[in-house]
């Protein structure tokens, strides 16, 4: 986790080399973004540590954990299809369930099915691509976005 | 974008008149820290434990959260977004393929911000292929969510999922266009984008 520190350190000096002005003009809006979304980020992190302490540290074990296979995956593109989150909550949270013994299987397929499939945003779906294509391309997204995840569990187990 | 939402992956920096919502945002977290600290003073150990938690939580993502929003702006400063639109739609085959993938990686917001993008394309003349591509890459290989990636899940992730995803994109976008055939048409969902479509620069008519 240093290291992606110390690379975004030397993109930034590359940068700065480049053209100074616009490097510091790119880095004031990163800070504004950061502030911008501070409060909702510091909400996600009060939520997971008390989530955790009152979930038992086997429960994701028990239900998104290496054994459960299937289960888990079909648990986590589950919610991973309804929820509606942000990169910036969404990988957070991945991160800490895998610390808390989530499979690769399962936090993938939350990841892959929260980009690739959205039930909450299909009304606005249907206004563009009309009910047919909208159901299929979330349908298919779906089936891909699983089979993707159970890819990336596959490729984790063999190394 | 519907119903004027703001972008959620990216948001942009926010007005002054905002001041106090966004300082009544950080409420969950003053009451949390006054909690803990009460916790502490008496003792009581489930208080105490859901404030170790936290602490490490922070002090990871801390590392983590800084860099990235500063990687986000950089890439802003520097990526040209017009020179990307004004290619979307031209090339055909891999080098179509490789232009709405840039476009969709290069702009940010949920997936909903995109549909009427999709339908500007699709005007524009772009295959259907391309535009069910341009939604996927959309909504899985943005900037700013790759780089939440790499800093959260690590590089080694990152590119294994894009590995194995973006051929999987350009086959939903093939069998989509199979499935559909020659008599779908994508719909104006927003009456807003009206004729100029100016605010996209991707304006002009199939």
């Amino acid at each position: 986790m240093a290291v992606f520190s110390l690379a975004t350190l030397g993109i930034i000096l590359v940068s700065a080399a480049i053209d100074r002005k616009r490097t510091w003009a790119g880095l004031r809006e990163g800070m504004t973004m950061l502030l911008s979304v501070l409060p909702t980020f510091l909400t996600v992190l009060v939520l997971a540590a008390v989530a955790l302490y009152i979930i038992p540290p086997d429960a994701i074990k028990d239900h998104l954990g290496q054994g459960q296979g299937v289960r888990g995956i079909v648990i986590a593109a589950g919610i991973g299809s309804m929820a509606l989150m942000p990169g910036f909550v969404a990988f957070p949270l991945a991160a800490i369930l895998i610390k808390q013994g989530a499979s690769i299987y399962a936090v993938s397929a939350f990841i892959t099915t929260l980009m690739m499939v959205g039930i909450i945003t299909l009304p606005a779906e249907f206004r563009y691509l009309g009910v047919k294509a909208a159901v299929l391309r979330n349908a298919i997204s779906l089936i891909a976005a699983i089979i993707v995840a159970v890819l990336m569990g596959l490729t984790y187990a063999w190394r | 974008m519907p119903g004027g939402e703001a972008p959620k992956t990216a948001p942009r920096p926010a007005r002054k008149g905002s001041a106090w919502k966004q300082a009544l945002g950080y409420t969950p977290f003053f009451i949390f820290v006054a909690a803990v600290g009460a916790s502490i003073y008496w003792q009581w150990m489930p208080g105490i434990q859901a404030g170790l938690n936290f602490r490490q939580f922070l002090a990871e993502m801390l590392l983590i959260l800084p860099p990235a929003f500063l990687l986000i702006g950089l890439v802003d400063v520097w990526v040209s977004r017009e020179t990307i639109e004004k290619q979307v739609g031209t090339g055909s085959g891999i080098k179509g393929i490789l232009w709405v993938t840039l476009l969709a990686m290069f702009q940010a917001g949920p997936l909903y911000v995109a549909f009427p993008v999709a339908y500007l394309l699709w005007r524009k003349g772009s295959s259907l292929r391309n535009v069910f591509i341009y939604l996927s890459s959309f909504s899985a290989m943005k900037f700013p969510l790759l780089t939440f990636e790499v800093g959260f899940m690590g590089l080694r992730f990152s590119i294994t999922r894009l590995v194995f995803t973006l051929p999987v994109f350009i086959g939903v976008g093939v069998l989509m266009d199979k499935l559909m055939g020659k008599n779908y048409f994508l719909k104006n969902g927003n009456p807003a984008l009206g004729a100029g479509c100016r605010d996209t620069g991707l304006g002009g008519e199939r």
